[in-house]
Order: C-alpha cells, then structure tokens, then sequence
C-alpha cells in the first residue's frame, strides 16, 4: 500500500517563525532537523524532494466566470496550509500512522494527514 | 440425527455468525465477500438443519460451508479473485477442516479492526453490531434511531476505508494493544448504555460481546472489568423502573433481580482483581458489586469513587461520591463537594443538590434546585421521579 504522508505545521515552531525557533534550545532545534532526516532516510520512505516556502509566500489562483482570481495567501488557513509531504510505501496504515507520528510537527502542534494512493 | 428445533437453531446462528465471519474475513480479507459466504452458509443450514438434523458440529460445518461457497464465487468470477488476498484460489475444503482450535476464532482480529481509530466512531459501533453481532442493518438503525438508509452507508463507507486506507485485519502490536483495547471496550460500553436506558436488546448485545472478549483476552484485567460492570448493572434492569417512574436503588424490589447474572459478574470481577486490576472499568464494577451487597458499605463506595475521581478526573463521578458521602452520613460535606462542580447542565447534579437540601431542611433551595433539575432532565421516567420528589417538598 502507498501512502502520501501531508504534514501540516500549525503551531509548530519552525526555522520560518524565527520567534518560536528561537526559544528552542540548540539541542532542540537539532533533534528536530536529525528526526525529519531519519524519517526521510526510513526504508519505505520516498522524501518529497523539495523544501517548500512557508505558507505566506503562496499565492492562491481560481477562476470565476472565466476571470482569474488571484489572492495573497494559500487556500485554507497559513496553519493548516501544506507544509511538506513524503510518500511511504507499506504493509498497512498501521505502519504509516506509526511514521508519521514520529515527525516533528505532529508532536508539536502541527498535524499529519496519511492519504491512500489510488493504485491500479 | 435428532430434528433440530427451531428455538436452538436460532441460538446457534447468533452464537455461531460473530465466530464464522471472523474466520471468513480473515481467510478471505474482504468483509462483503465474507458476509455473503455467510449467509449463504447460513441460509442453506436453517433450510437443512430442520429437516436433516443439526450436525454433530454445528461450528464447523458453518465454516466448512462458507468456505466452499466463497472459493466456488471466487473460482466463477476471476476479478472477485483479486478482491481477496488469497495467492492461489484454494482448492474447497473438507470436513476435517479444524474447527476446535483458536486458529478459526478470529473475533478477536475482527473487534479489533472495526474498531480501528481511523474509523470514525459511530462506524466503530455499527460494525461491530453488524459483523460480531450479526444485527441487521435495519435492527442497527432502530437501535440508534436513525434511517436504515443512513445506517447502511455508514457501513458501506466503514468497509470501503478498511480496504482503501490498508486497516489491516490482526490484533494490535503489544505496544498498541492498551490504546487499541480500551477503544474496544468503549465501543462495547457504549454499545450496552445505548440499551441500558431501557432498550434491553443492545444491553444483551454488548454482554454477548463482552463475554467474548473476556473469553478470549482472558489476562485483560479491564476487560473482565467491563463484563462484571454491565452484567451487575443489567441485572438490576428489572427492579429499575416501576409505574412509569424511576425506583431507586434502595427502594427496588430485589426479587426482580438477576443473581444468576450477578454471580456472573462477581466472578468476573474476581477475575479483574486477581489480575491486579485497578483501572476504570474494574473500579466502577467493583461500585457496581458493593452497590448490590448488604447492607451497603457506603465508605467503601465513597473511597472507591475517590480513587476513580483520582484516574479519570471526572466531575460525574465527583458527583456520585458526593452522593456515596451523603449516604454514609456526611450530608454537608456532600453538599459542599456538590457545589464545588462544574456541571451545570447536567440534571443529576441539580437532583443530588436538591435531595441534598432536602435532607438539610432547606426546603426552599431544594424547590428551586428541583425546578432546575427538570428545566434540565430528558427522560420521562426521571422527570416523573423528580415531579413526586417536587410535590412531596410541597406537601
């Protein structure tokens, strides 16, 4: 079964909230940067690849009666907007649910979506 | 072979269907697949049984039957073959199948799957009644008065995210198992409240699976909690109302209990205790115990409320202690712990308050607290209950 792993931040401190960040220890802020690296290194594991700007520096596009809208921001809340994502390849959601607690975020206030792939 | 009657039959299909899906799902890993063998074994067993005689083993032609039937669909109907996780379509089985051993109960990997956490839980429950059970999704529905449609795509959609989302049929990992037992054993129990306020049928239900799941978890101290909790509570359930109203415990007619069943549950809770356990459900059956005792040994219900208070951090059950401190003699005490919760819109508090009054001689704070408890009460044999206790306060 595959999984796609969508990690949210929410509340999370990340290096992009520098305030938060900041009032992490060193040791803190290493253990975090060590966990995201083993998790992309666990066998199974397809990392995303790439590093997303934070939520403030989207744009979001719909069109309406065939004018393009374009607004400042993503779609939902800068909480909930996509932060990253990996996909995992594995026997069972148990074992998907168990990765993804092991990420940062969803510890720290932030939250993991596991998503079935459609497979043919 | 003997004519089966038609009473004993019934009692082995409903004994018998929560144990053969188990085995079908796990041989076939397809709930719909596996729920149509079954009936389809099912359906030809209550058309022979009566006139052929029940076999020796019931469990096993069951089983034997099923199986043959989904491997004959499956043989028929190739793409029904990728639906399953069978590698190779096994060739049917016969008689000699092994039918006593635990390999062939598999209600255990089967509770445990319909009450998944990615589940929602209203899901949770409906599977469980649906596949351990073997209720119709029509007896479901009234069950929790809602339209069998509604509660058939509740079961569709369950079965559809078991197969999509890869919930897989076993039993947790031991680090899982707390976590994942104590989801289990709240599906029961809110499968047996559902019936305790007067639907005995699910009540009956959530004891038929109690029952398993303390046969078949038998070191699970909260799961013989669980069991002794409601085959004490559910023994009551005939002295429990009378005439429309509520009859408290002291006034119940306690030849109207079952003390059969609670022996059942005492030994359960023996059970509970000698595996050491302490947690919320071997507490509250060990309440539920002292409750049907006598005479009543309030302090030691008191104490025992105390220390669940102390796990749970519940406000409710704060309250029932206040109401065991009252009964052990302590009246102002119980009062001033009844003012000290938050539980405003909760109408037993605002009873517990006014019988507190009562008891007090403040007639007027206990007629004012009696009008907010039926401001606040839902059911009609309770609101009957507290309009007598009004109208004595009157009189």
């Amino acid at each position: 079964m595959k999984y796609m792993l969508l990690i949210q931040f929410g509340d999370a401190p990340t290096p992009y909230s520098p305030d938060e960040w900041e009032r992490l220890s060193e040791d803190e802020q290493k253990a975090i940067y060590r966990a995201y690296n083993e998790i992309n290194e666990t066998p199974g594991v397809t990392p995303s690849g790439v590093q997303l700007q934070p939520a403030e520096m989207a744009t979001t596009v719909r069109v309406e009666d065939g004018k393009t809208l374009t607004t400042d921001g993503p779609f939902v809340t800068i909480k909930e907007a996509l932060a990253g994502w990996l996909m995992f390849e594995a026997d069972d959601i148990d074992a998907a649910i168990e990765l993804a607690s092991r990420i940062p975020a969803a510890r720290m206030g932030g939250a993991v979506e596991v998503r079935p792939v459609v497979e043919y | 072979m003997p004519q089966a009657a038609p009473r004993i039959l019934e009692q082995v299909f409903r004994d018998e269907w929560g144990r053969v899906l188990a085995g079908l799902i796990g041989f076939l890993g397809d709930f719909d697949l596996a729920e149509e063998a079954a009936q389809e074994a099912f359906a030809v067993a209550a058309e022979r049984w009566p006139r052929e005689g029940t076999p020796a083993n019931p469990r096993a032609w069951l089983v034997t039957t099923a199986r043959n039937r989904a491997i004959d669909r499956i043989r028929r109907d190739r793409t029904l073959a990728a639906k399953t996780r069978l590698l190779d379509v096994p060739t049917a089985v016969g008689d000699d199948v092994d039918s006593g051993s635990h390999r062939l109960d598999e209600r255990l990997e089967l509770v445990f799957t319909c009450c998944h956490p990615a589940l929602p839980l209203d899901a949770q429950v409906a599977l469980t009644l649906r596949t351990l059970g073997g209720l119709k999704t029509e007896e479901i529905a009234r069950a929790f008065l809602v339209p069998e449609e509604t509660m058939a795509k509740r079961l569709v959609r369950a079965k559809r995210k078991i197969k999509a989302a890869g919930i897989p049929f076993r039993l947790p990992p031991a680090h899982l198992l707390p976590d994942r037992l104590a989801a289990v054993l709240a599906v029961v129990y809110l499968i047996f409240n559902e019936g305790y306020g007067g639907r005995g049928d699910l009540a009956a239900e959530a004891i038929r699976l109690g029952r398993a799941l303390a046969e078949l978890m038998p070191d699970e101290p909260e799961a013989q909690g669980l069991l002794a909790l409601m085959l004490v509570n559910d023994a009551r359930r005939g002295a429990r109302f009378a005439d429309g109203t509520v009859v408290l415990l002291g006034d119940q007619d306690r030849s109207l209990w079952d003390f059969d069943q609670i022996a059942e549950g005492r030994a359960a809770l023996d059970r509970a205790l000698a595996l050491g356990g302490r947690d919320p459900y071997v507490l509250q059956a060990a309440i539920a115990v002292l409750h049907v005792d006598e005479p009543l040994d309030w302090p030691q219900i008191a104490a025992l409320y105390g220390e669940l208070a102390r796990l749970t951090g519940s406000s409710v059950v704060e309250l029932n202690r206040a109401a065991a401190i009252a009964e052990a003699g302590e009246v102002e005490a119980a009062l001033a712990l009844v003012e000290s919760l938050e539980l405003d819109r909760y109408h037993y508090l605002h009873a517990t308050r006014a019988e507190l009054l009562r008891r007090l001689d403040r007639v007027e704070d206990a007629r004012a607290a009696y009008e907010r408890a039926l401001e606040l009460v839902q059911s009609d044999a309770e609101r009957r209950f507290l309009e007598q206790r009004l109208a004595e306060l009157q009189g």
